[in-house]
């Protein structure tokens, strides 16, 4: 038990938090609806415990300063919503090639283009996934509540120290700006990663040479490695190799270690799948409407269970083809025309049928709602 | 020459990429000698570069290198400097890397007056890509995407950076290399934003499309053209006209970023016993 006392918290706010609690000492940001609380809050807390801040000119120079304050040591992240993770696309393809840790948090809202700032929407899925160009590992996660936003963005800053890649956090506006009473866990019980630091001395130092696990050693700017790293396809040495096999090694390289790594990466929470002929599938905010509906509907004797991705990138494929073998069909409801159904059609193949529950009017998907699309599906 | 190699160098980088005749080199040498001249400890110095031509250099220096993205070296540089400010952080650049689609971050680093010194390469044109115009290539002159001659207006970058706050701002040319090496030197002691744009020359895909002639001709040109800001005091504006000046344009003293930064973390820190 925490001995910690119920305090009532936002969401951004307890994203803040854990990121503090995680090391964090670096944030670089753009203001932008509904994800501000987060740099407000870190503007605030940073220097008093010798982190620094900065706002920048825009959403691309604020991600380059997060890789260039990583590469110097420190732990760094971002925070904007669709729009301003667009912008950064570029550059989050640049931390994924040049494998330097940093955390984005995206707080999604409604639309394409400036659409509705203050409405929540799971639009960024796929941008998430795919938003930068060129084949590229990431890891994305969608917690559903103000307590688990805290704790998520810990692992957000564990996996990308642990595996040296960007990090996408997805929250949505209703998480973002919910209030809920939490009750943080305890400092000391909180696991903290950090990144693997160069061990060999200067003169021996490959920056790309990877380790068993296949993440390589990381010196830090300022400690007399003096290594270079740059965007382009590089060796072992960090200098550019634009050669057909070694570009084939480092781009395989770079998934292998997130592929060979699941395990560490995946966490998906099942409720009542024992026996479940129906399944929810659902992330983030609905993903509570969903448990809701899972707890009446098993009330009235119906055999439904919901699967509750964290990390939806990589995708949880081998829960999926689980359930998919055991149920009938799979309702999948997302704030958004349809996204991660497409990869849970892919897993599934014709094992269970798939539907979708869909909104985009800015709206949260309700446990009726959800209830409904059981009892239509029955 | 030798003891820089050695010292500066990662000797088996080279040889470089550059074409023969290509004004990149010499600044990259005026770089080094002027780290050298102000004696920075080259395990507490960050080299940071775009993507162009020039934005190669650093990949050939023996300190911390970052080669970036397209125009955004300021900006990787400025997370570099704010995390971590007792590096000497030093960012290298082309003319459209920090003119076009870096721009923004150009000013905003010399709007915070943040420590790092930028040294611009321009040589009017993107080398890189094959020779298109950039926002530095002047009225009138020929590239591959301005067949017909360019329309666009050049700016003055060195003044758009005394306009937007860098306190140290200079010019120099490749034919001067005695010159270059003094006003960088001034660049990194200043303490603060500092921009010193190298008029250097490209033969291959901006000279030769121009009818420059030789890379001795572009040279000769670069003599020809410039005037020393101290001598240009003395010139009528009749003389003056068509020339471009150079030497130390302009100097002061302002707060620096990350000084202001940490003053807020000590009086914080101090608050918080
Ligand atoms: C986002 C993006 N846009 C365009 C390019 C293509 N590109 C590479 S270098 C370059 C121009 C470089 O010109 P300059 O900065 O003047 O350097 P030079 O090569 O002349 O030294 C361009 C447009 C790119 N790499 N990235
Ligand atoms: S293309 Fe021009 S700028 Fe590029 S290396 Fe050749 S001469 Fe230098």
């Amino acid at each position: 038990m925490s001995k910690n006392k119920p305090i009532l918290m936002q969401g951004n706010e307890a994203c803040a938090r854990g990121a503090l609690a995680a090391g964090c000492r670096f944030f670089a940001g753009y203001p932008i609806t509904p994800s501000s609380e987060i740099a407000e809050v870190l503007s605030e807390e940073l220097p008093k415990i010798g982190g620094r801040f900065i706002q920048m000119e825009d959403e691309i120079a604020s991600i380059a300063a997060v890789i260039g304050a990583s590469l110097t040591g420190c732990k760094s992240m971002t925070a904007t919503s669709g729009p301003g993770l667009s912008l950064k696309a570029e550059n989050i393809g640049y931390a994924s090639i040049a494998e330097v840790p940093c955390v984005i948090v995206d707080v999604q809202r409604v639309g394409p283009s400036t659409g509705g700032p203050t409405a929540p929407s799971q639009g960024d899925v796929m941008q998430a996934r795919w938003g930068t160009h060129g084949d590229h590992p990431i890891i994305a996660l969608a917690p559903n509540s103000v307590k688990e936003t805290f704790e998520v963005t810990i692992k957000a800053f564990n996996l990308s120290e642990q595996f040296r890649v960007p990090v996408i956090l997805l929250l949505d506006e209703v998480i973002g700006h919910m209030r809920e009473r939490v009750v943080l866990p305890d400092i000391d019980s909180i696991q903290i990663i950090d990144r693997k630091k160069a061990t060999v001395p200067p003169e021996e130092y490959l920056p790309y040479k990877p380790d068993k696990d296949g993440v390589p050693e990381m010196a830090s700017y300022g400690d007399g490695y003096r290594f270079h790293v740059t965007g382009l396809t590089h060796d072992e040495t960090g200098f550019p190799n634009t050669g057909s096999e070694n570009t084939d090694y480092l781009i395989r390289r770079l998934h292998e270690k997130i592929e060979k790594n699941l395990d560490k990466i995946i966490m998906v929470d099942e409720y009542f799948m024992d026996d479940a002929e129906i399944a929810l599938f659902a992330y983030g905010s609905p993903s509570r409407s969903s448990l809701s509906a899972v707890r009446k509907a098993r009330e009235e004797g119906i055999k439904v269970g919901l699967i509750r991705p964290v990390t939806i990138w990589p995708f949880p494929a081998e829960v999926v083809r689980k359930a998919a073998r055991k149920v009938k069909k799979i309702i999948v409801p997302e704030m958004n025309l349809g996204q991660l159904i497409g990869e849970v059609e892919k897993h599934v193949k014709s094992d269970a049928e798939v539907i979708g529950l869909n909104r985009v009017d800015g709206e949260l998907i309700t446990p009726q709602e959800v209830m409904e699309k059981i009892k239509e599906v029955l | 020459m030798q003891e820089l190699l050695d010292k500066y160098f990662r000797k088996d980088k080279l040889p470089h990429i550059w074409c023969p005749g290509c004004g990149h080199g010499i600044v990259l040498g005026a770089v080094v000698r002027a780290i050298d001249k102000v004696n920075l400890d080259p395990d507490k110095t960050t080299v940071v570069s775009g993507i162009g031509c020039s934005s190669r250099a650093p990949g050939y220096m023996k300190f911390d290198t970052l080669h970036t993205t397209h125009g955004r070296a300021l900006a990787f540089a400025t997370g570099v400097k704010h995390a971590k400010p007792e590096l000497n952080v030093l960012v290298l650049t082309g003319d459209g890397d920090a003119a076009a689609i870096g721009g923004n971050h150009l000013i905003h680093a010399a709007r915070r007056n943040i420590d790092i010194t930028a040294v611009l390469f321009n040589n009017n044109i993107y080398g890189m890509t094959g020779g298109q115009y950039s926002p530095l290539t002047p009225t009138g002159k020929v590239a591959t995407t301005a067949p017909y001659g360019n329309i666009d207006q050049a700016f003055d970058i060195c003044n758009l950076a005394i306009a937007a706050g860098a306190t140290y701002v200079a010019r120099g040319t490749v034919y001067n290399v005695t010159q270059l090496i003094g006003l960088i030197s001034k660049g990194i002691q200043n303490k603060g934003f500092s921009l010193i744009e190298v008029i250097t020359q490209c033969p291959t895909v901006y000279g030769r499309r121009n009818k420059m002639g030789t890379t001795i001709d572009m040279m000769k040109w670069q003599k020809e053209n410039t005037v020393n800001v101290k001598a240009a005091k003395k010139m009528s504006k009749e003389q003056l006209k068509g020339k471009i000046l150079v030497g130390e344009l302009y100097s002061d003293t302002r707060p620096e970023y990350t000084e202001q930064y940490t003053k807020i973390v000590e009086r914080l820190q101090k608050e918080g016993q």
